[in-house]
């Protein structure tokens, strides 16, 4: 998996709340058996005016220029900046791999749907939760300045605004080793084999009929 | 001992290991698989050089993009059907047993799973789709995963996960006529909202909960992940041991009496303690009806769409202006006034064969009315279909001018052909109402199957609990 340690990135405010990941990537775009890809897709049906389909040319596309991801000002942003619940309903893992691909690296948001949060870490995402008063403050800050720009420090667990206040917030031990350091879950997971045979074992004697 | 809940029992019967910080390794023993996010998975293990642990514990269907028409023909989209052939191909290669898209045990894989008995009380169940919460109805630890997890459920049978809070959703009292579990469920969601339940398990519990026969219990499951929960459960009773009994993947002889004798100790213990709990009167309930582009925007069928004049804050309003442009509807209309084009009965949520019984028998005798374009029925498997066709309702919903389809996803999200055009309006059964789910433009309104089939017959929504 890609590390993540330090970004400073250009911020882009999506300002609503129940983001679901349908509208992350719509189900047209879940017919691919690839895991890349899909980032010209990511809000496929706010970004364009046209249906979208697979297999189009994005780039000819009719953009729709109210989205905010289409303003000039937010070209290259990396870090998203979200309300509450973002990331909610189906649990396609093709929603962080549209917002990775299409250059998101964090995102920041009073709260996460629990499925979603957990496969952003998968693939090298850092989904931030940070309290909605402040998240408030960010995206007024980012609407007040072009080019706004966030640093965000994993291992101090610390956002730093142009202004120099930061914004310290939490994070998982296990999910910020794995990281920090790329780490792939199923080989750690496989370090603990012997464990899962003797429970598998005690498992099966107990209640054969799972294993029929 | 202290006491425990149900969820604290299915938990700690699967830790393997447990890091201090709470992270742990949860032993999977069913693990479902459909066709969509299961490539990447498969691809990985390939790179990997990697083997499933227990090809055993896996059983897959294809499902979101089976056509539900003329299925002899095959599906004509080639990237679904490179998606669905490629698991097919996965499958052989690794030795999973698959019931393709021509078997008659094909179907919705959370319908399969309770059918075959696949999804048995005590197990832990995961599979790639969020709505695996509905196999909770049994008394089971069900999940929804990523394809990342996925992978490491084939390659580890195991799950890294921490343990979530529980809530307990108490529902005591008699539903009323025409109330269902699915308008408890969305009576819930419109309570505690769709992120109320998230970083919880719910455990469904209470006098209506045990009322409800196992289609119910994971309707009601089903949603849970609609309110934020990764996991809703019902304790297991002589209803669930019932409909277990003599499926096909259901222990047998000695195994079977060992098992039940398990299965009655997974309920929650008299004074465990949850970290939250909702009460509903079920008598309070009365027939929901969504009108917005999430599942909390639901409300009664005697009631109005809401006036974002009256929401709580801007995030809100902003919310709600922006649900009721797009469902094209104007505050404070009558819910029984909204007009509508379609009618999809199905999805996992309602696809079983009660749904299919509670639709032909509002639809008995009647007609689908003139403004409604299509009404369509997809049984959530090849053998519901057929148990349906055993008691006939395939031909009083055909006289009445529905269309009876084969089995699968179909327009619950409209992966197949099976979709809204821009602005059409539909009653369906499904579970999300999000911008585009049943196809780009179109208008979800999420109901029971009594209230869809009723829809479809008025050409507009009513009251059934007055009818
Ligand atoms: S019926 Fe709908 S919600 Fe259920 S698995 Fe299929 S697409 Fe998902």
């Amino acid at each position: 998996m890609r590390k993540f340690s330090l970004l400073d990135g250009l911020v882009a405010p999506l300002d609503r709340a129940n983001v679901d990941t349908d509208a992350i990537i719509p189900k047209q775009f879940l017919k691919s058996i690839k895991r890349s890809g899909f980032g010209p897709n990511a809000f496929d049906e706010w970004r364009y005016l046209d249906h979208g389909e697979p297999g189009m040319d994005n780039s000819k596309r009719p953009l729709n220029k109210d989205f905010v991801l289409n303003q000039p000002r937010y070209q290259g942003a990396q870090i998203l900046l979200a309300r509450e619940n973002f990331g909610c309903g189906s649990s396609r893992e093709h929603a962080p791999w549209a917002l990775d691909d299409y250059g998101f690296r964090v995102i920041i948001a009073p709260s996460y749907a629990d499925i979603f949060f957990n496969n952003c870490f998968k693939n090298g995402l850092l989904p931030i939760k940070l309290a909605a008063e402040k998240v408030d403050v960010l995206f007024k800050a980012v609407e007040a300045h072009n080019g706004y720009k966030l640093r965000v420090d994993l291992e101090r667990q610390a956002i730093t605004a142009p202004d120099g206040t930061e914004y310290k917030f939490e994070v998982d031990a296990f999910r910020k080793d794995c990281l920090l350091n790329g780490l792939d879950d199923i080989g750690l997971t496989l370090q603990h084999v012997g464990e899962i045979k003797a429970f598998e074992a005690k498992h099966r004697a107990a209640q054969p009929w799972l294993f029929a | 001992m202290s006491a425990k809940t149900l969820y604290d029992k299915l938990w700690d019967s699967h830790v393997v290991r447990q890091d201090a910080d709470g992270t742990a390794l949860i032993y999977i023993d069913r693990q479902l698989v459909h066709e969509v996010t299961s490539p990447q998975a498969f691809e990985g293990l390939k790179l990997a050089q990697r083997k499933p642990w227990r090809t055993a514990s896996m059983l897959a269907v294809p499902d979101h993009n089976v056509p539900t028409t003329n299925r002899a023909a095959g599906i004509s989209d080639p990237i679904s059907r490179l998606q669905v052939e490629t698991l097919d191909a996965n499958c052989v290669e690794y030795g999973v047993v698959e019931f393709k898209m021509n078997d008659i045990r094909q179907g919705i894989v959370h319908v399969i799973g309770p059918e075959q008995g696949a999804t048995l009380p005590g197990m832990t169940v995961v599979c790639g789709d969020s709505h695996t919460s509905t196999h909770g109805a049994f008394a089971a630890l069900a999940h929804g995963i990523g394809t990342s997890e996925v992978e490491h459920v084939m390659a580890t049978q195991c799950l890294v996960a921490k343990k979530s809070k529980a809530m307990l959703v108490k529902v005591e009292g008699a539903l009323g006529k025409g109330v269902t579990a699915k308008d408890i469920a969305l009576a819930v969601i419109g309570k505690i909202g769709t992120a109320g339940g998230t970083g919880y398990a719910i455990e469904f519990a209470g006098s209506a909960i045990r009322a409800l026969s196992m289609e119910g219990r994971m309707t009601l499951c089903n949603m849970a992940i609609e309110a934020g929960a990764r996991a809703g459960m019902v304790a297991a009773d002589d209803t669930t041991i019932a409909y277990v009994k003599g499926r096909p993947f259901a222990p047998k002889g000695g195994d079977w009496d060992k098992a039940v004798a398990y299965w009655k100790t997974l309920h929650s213990d008299a004074e465990a303690k949850f970290d939250a709990t909702v009460e509903l009167d079920a008598a309070q309930i009365k027939p929901q009806v969504t009108w917005g582009t999430s599942p909390e925007m639901v409300v009664a069928v005697d009631g109005r769409v809401p006036d974002p004049a009256s929401a709580t804050d801007a995030v809100k309003r902003g919310d709600w202006e922006r649900a009721l442009a797009y469902m094209g509807l104007k505050a404070n209309t009558p819910i029984t006034e909204i007009k509508i084009d379609k009618v999809f009965i199905g999805s996992c949520t309602n696809g079983r064969i009660e749904d299919m019984r509670a639709a032909a028998a509002m639809a008995k005798g009647k007609k689908v009315a003139a403004n409604v374009k299509l009404a369509m029925v997809v049984p959530g498997s090849g053998l519901v279909k057929q148990q349906a066709e055993q008691e006939g309702l395939d031909k009083i919903l055909i006289a009445a001018g529905f269309e009876w389809r084969d089995p699968g996803c179909s327009m619950c999200l409209a992966m197949n052909d099976d979709r809204l055009e821009p602005g059409e309006r539909c009653a369906a059964t499904s579970n999300r109402n999000f911008e585009g789910r049943q196809g780009q433009g179109g208008r979800t309104h999420l109901v029971s199957p009594e209230m869809a089939a009723a829809a479809a017959v008025a050409g507009h929504f009513v009251d059934i609990s007055k009818e």
